[in-house]
């Protein structure tokens, strides 16, 4: 159907500007989430080529990618000025409570990893 | 007119400060008063009995800690222990919750380390009524982030008292329930508080709380289930929002990773059927998250489109992952759920399949007495409590409103869950509470305001601090009347609290009038017996409260007594028992005896046991059950092979104790049988009736049980009278061939019985000569006189 391939094209296109328009601290967040969940893909092609032997480690390891990702999108919910709910929110205390909670996920993956 | 009206603002402003800080002390004394009644409430057994450790289950938590004590941290995490489930043995590291023992063994260290010399058992004894204050704490701050300050109050002086949470954790219940009611509660707070927050650091406190909670009791998959069906109705109804993304996606990631650090726990974590619930809301909130954020992005028209393409890729990803996952699950034959969560979800379960689950008193399903006997006034107030939680609903109120649903469920399948409720119902019925004298003491301000129609002109702000000070509990001038009458301190507080608040708001009464037209206000007479009523009921259920501590649930089952005209009488024949055991017998004797002794024999005695109350394993359990229910020389084999030198049983004949190894005896043949198939249930029935008179069984007088129990029994009052039973017994004269009796505590409630030494057998022409001296070696063991009597 030409007019779904022009509505799926038109659709990429916006995305795609409306996209560009976001300030460049969100962009770089929205980076560092691509590349944590892309290491954890990674990590499950790899689980998947030599097995889940050590099962903490491969635990550990894909939920630290996950969880550093999930953090980082809470991060970029706090700091985005669109948001109005935490617009009085000072940026610097998010990003402390966001170094706060990853240092306690790492502390745990840290123990957990074997 | 602007300069007297800007100075009485600013001293109206300075004014409102100084009684907000004045309500914030009150509040603070009233929450310390709430945390003494709740530690002393709970301390009826220690006066009435002593400072001892209750029960069962908290002698093995009791042995554990003291082992963490002696030992530190890394020997108990490495702990192997070979003094029960003999031959097994048990690896207490692996298959214990640390979290209470961990608790205990810190305070002590704490309280040694400050040089205050308190032993293990007194730490131990007074745990629980120390975090049941924690618990009203943690309640009152739950309930605040709901309803506001008034209602927190109220709630925590209700769970202060709500004698379901007495029942497990009056001192000396040292049971895994006394700290995890507080990270249960304190968990649930913490999530509440991000949620309507939206902080990150609450997050990370709250994946934290579920960590405490995780190591303290195996009930935390209540709280991983809950929250995302909370999650689920948020996003159901419309109410998603960022907070809720913070609420929940860091919790799920850091709490399954803290999960799977516990040993108990390990990677059950990510395997069980109890935690996909999490990963399935988890992938849900992602996708919703998605969507939203693409909405804010395209124009409604584009965004149809993106809905369109999207669904239809979607949807045939999200059947194919289904259709795995239902696989994966489908292939393990409990649907990759527990027993134990089974039991709770198909409550017929245990019943079919694991009698051991089905025959604990604790597993069976409540009736209706005793749901008003452990919640009392507040299985009525809880229904108002939804109601208002209605108007209006928040995240917060609804989530309160879900945990008491799915509360009530729970404690309708187990009685032991009852107390999963209590802090629910509290909740509920602390903000009906608040509520109610709301809306009545409003009404009695505004009836006085009526009556005094001539008061001075009013000023803006005090008006608008009166609309914040109706907000708190009780704000009303005839309560100064009541409170003399009302027995409870905590509801006198808050009312001294607004008396001062009365003297200014005054003022304000006609500009509110104004405002308060649109309110409900009820007539003056009504709003006064409404109030008095209302603490009259409260008056009820202290009163209840405290019987129900100090009657019901302060008994240490270890201690019995009984009134007589003579005055109190005392049983410790258990007590009696271990240390007999201690001290007559050599360390590494075995001692057998039903599953529920273990943990006080291991404990208090010091002997190996062959089963204990963790009920690990059914089959050794139930090789044990066939032992007591088969003959003589059939038990004698099966104990033999087990190294077994003592066997223990428990018989309250003499005295009428109830709870005695012969009433549990068809237990014991039911979960044999389950293993063993030569023992058959019907054949110690006589006629589908369990007797052990005349009309019993001849298989029910021979079995080892009976034997053990009723051995000289005839001799207390010649006739054999089973005082439990209430008739005589059937076979009254005989004699033990493979066992000798030891001892006999002074009530007879408890036996010990010694394994006689394998005959030495001479084949062939000697057994004409052995046959004689077999004979005068029986008559020798039956004329061995118990040395304590």
């Amino acid at each position: 159907m030409p007019k779904a391939t022009n509505d799926a094209k038109l659709l990429i296109q916006s995305l795609g500007k409306a996209y560009a328009a976001t300030p460049t601290n969100l962009k770089i967040i929205d980076l560092y989430m691509v590349f944590a969940v892309a290491t954890a893909l990674i990590q499950v092609v790899y689980m998947g080529v030599v097995g889940s032997f050590p099962f903490n480690s491969f635990l550990s390891g894909i939920l630290s990618c996950i969880g550093t990702a999930v953090l980082a999108v809470c991060l970029r919910i706090q700091v985005n000025k669109d948001n109005k709910e935490f617009k009085d929110l000072p940026p610097e205390r998010a990003f402390a409570d966001f170094v706060l909670c990853n240092l306690v996920l790492h502390l745990v993956i840290m123990n957990f990893l074997g | 007119m602007a300069e007297p009206e800007s100075s009485t603002a600013a001293a109206g402003a300075g004014g409102s400060r100084l009684r907000n800080a004045f309500g914030g002390v009150l509040c603070a004394f009233t929450l310390l008063l709430i945390g003494v009644l709740a530690f002393s409430i709970r301390l009826f057994s220690v006066i009435k009995y002593e400072s001892v450790i209750h029960e069962f289950d908290p002698y093995f938590n009791y042995r554990v800690t003291q082992f963490l004590s002696k030992n530190g941290i890394y020997e108990f995490w490495n702990w192997f222990d070979d003094r029960t489930w003999y031959p097994l043995g048990r690896v207490i590291g692996g298959t214990v919750y640390p979290g209470l023992t961990l608790t205990a063994g810190t305070i002590w260290w704490l309280v040694n380390s400050l040089n205050i010399p308190l032993s293990v058992e007194t730490v131990c004894v007074f745990t629980a009524p120390i975090f049941s204050a924690n618990a009203s704490w943690a309640t009152y701050l739950l309930t605040k982030e709901a309803k506001g300050t008034g209602a927190g109050l109220m709630a925590a002086a209700i769970l202060a008292m709500v004698p379901s949470y007495i029942s497990r954790s009056v001192a000396g219940s040292y049971d895994n329930e006394a700290v995890a009611i507080f990270a249960l509660i304190f968990t649930f707070y913490l999530y509440v508080k991000t949620l309507n927050t939206g902080s990150l650091f609450y997050a990370t406190l709250n994946a934290l709380s579920y960590f405490y909670m995780v190591c303290s009791w195996g009930g935390y998959t209540f709280i991983i289930n809950l929250i995302p069906m909370h999650v689920l109705l948020c996003i159901v109804t419309g109410r998603y929002s960022s907070r809720l993304y913070i609420a929940y996606a860091p919790l799920v990631i850091l709490g399954t990773l803290l999960a799977a650090l516990v040993p108990v726990v390990g990677f059950n974590a990510v395997m069980t059927s109890e935690h996909f619930a999490s990963f399935l809301v988890f992938i849900i909130l992602h996708v919703v998250a998605l969507v939203y954020y693409i909405k804010g992005l395209l124009t409604p028209r584009l965004f149809k489109v993106a809905m369109t393409l999207v669904i239809s890729v979607g949807l045939a990803v999200c059947f194919a992952v289904v259709a795995i996952l239902v696989a994966l699950v489908a292939s393990s034959p409990t649907k990759g759920w527990s027993g134990r969560s089974l039991s709770l979800l198909d409550p017929t379960y245990a019943s079919k399949y694991i009698p051991i689950i089905a025959s604990v008193s604790e597993h069976q399903p409540p009736t209706w007495p005793s749901y008003f006997m452990d919640i009392n006034v507040l299985a009525f107030l809880v229904p108002a409590g939804i109601i208002s939680c209605f108007l209006p609903l928040s995240d917060a109120s609804s989530f309160v409103v879900l945990y008491l649903v799915t509360a009530v469920y729970f404690s309708g399948v187990m009685v032991r869950l009852m107390l999963v409720l209590a802090p629910a119902a509290c909740i509920l019925s602390g903000i009906a509470l608040s509520e109610a004298f709301n809306v009545l003491t409003r009404s009695i301000k505004c009836q006085l305001a009526k009556l005094f129609d001539d008061s001075p002109a009013a000023s803006g702000d005090s008006s608008a601090e009166s609309s914040s000070a109706s907000t708190s509990s009780t704000n009303s001038a005839k309560n100064e009347n009541r409170s003399e009458k009302s027995e409870t301190a905590p509801k006198e507080k808050p009312s001294k609290k607004n008396r001062k608040k009365d003297k200014e708001v005054a003022e304000s009464i006609p500009a509110k009038h104004k405002k308060e037209k649109k309110l409900l206000v009820l007539p003056m007479e009504a709003s006064v017996m409404g109030i008095l009523l209302l603490i009259v009921l409260g008056g009820f259920y202290v009163v209840h409260c405290v019987w129900a501590a100090a009657e019901a649930y302060s008994a240490p089952s270890i201690v019995l007594t009984s009134r007589s005209r003579e005055g109190l009488h005392v049983f410790d024949d258990f007590r009696e028992a271990y240390a007999w055991l201690s001290h007559n017998t050599d360390v590494d004797d075995k001692v057998a005896s039903w599953w529920d002794y273990g943990y006080q024999t291991t404990a208090m005695a010091n002997r190996t046991v062959i089963v204990d109350n963790n009920t690990w394993n059914n089959t050794h359990i139930a090789t044990v059950g066939t032992a007591m229910s088969s003959p003589e020389k059939a038990a004698w084999e099966i104990f033999n092979s087990l190294d077994v030198k003592y066997v223990l049983v428990v018989f309250g004949g003499l005295v009428g104790y109830p709870s005695d190894d012969i009433n549990k005896f068809l237990w014991m043949v039911r979960i044999g049988g389950g293993v063993f198939p030569h023992i058959k249930e019907p054949d110690y029935l006589r006629d589908g009736n369990y007797r052990v008179d005349a009309q019993a069984t001849p298989t029910m007088l021979n079995c080892l049980m009976y034997k053990l129990c009723y051995y000289r029994f005839v001799e207390t009052d010649g006739k054999g009278f089973d005082r439990v039973r209430g008739y005589e017994i059937g076979k009254k004269h005989f004699k033990l061939t493979h066992f000798e009796e030891v001892f006999t505590t002074h009530h007879w409630m408890v036996r010990i019985y010694k394994l006689k030494p394998q005959k030495n057998r001479v084949r062939g022409k000697l057994k004409k000569l052995k046959s004689g001296s077999k004979t005068s070696s029986t008559i020798a063991a039956g004329r061995k006189k118990n040395p304590w009597q």
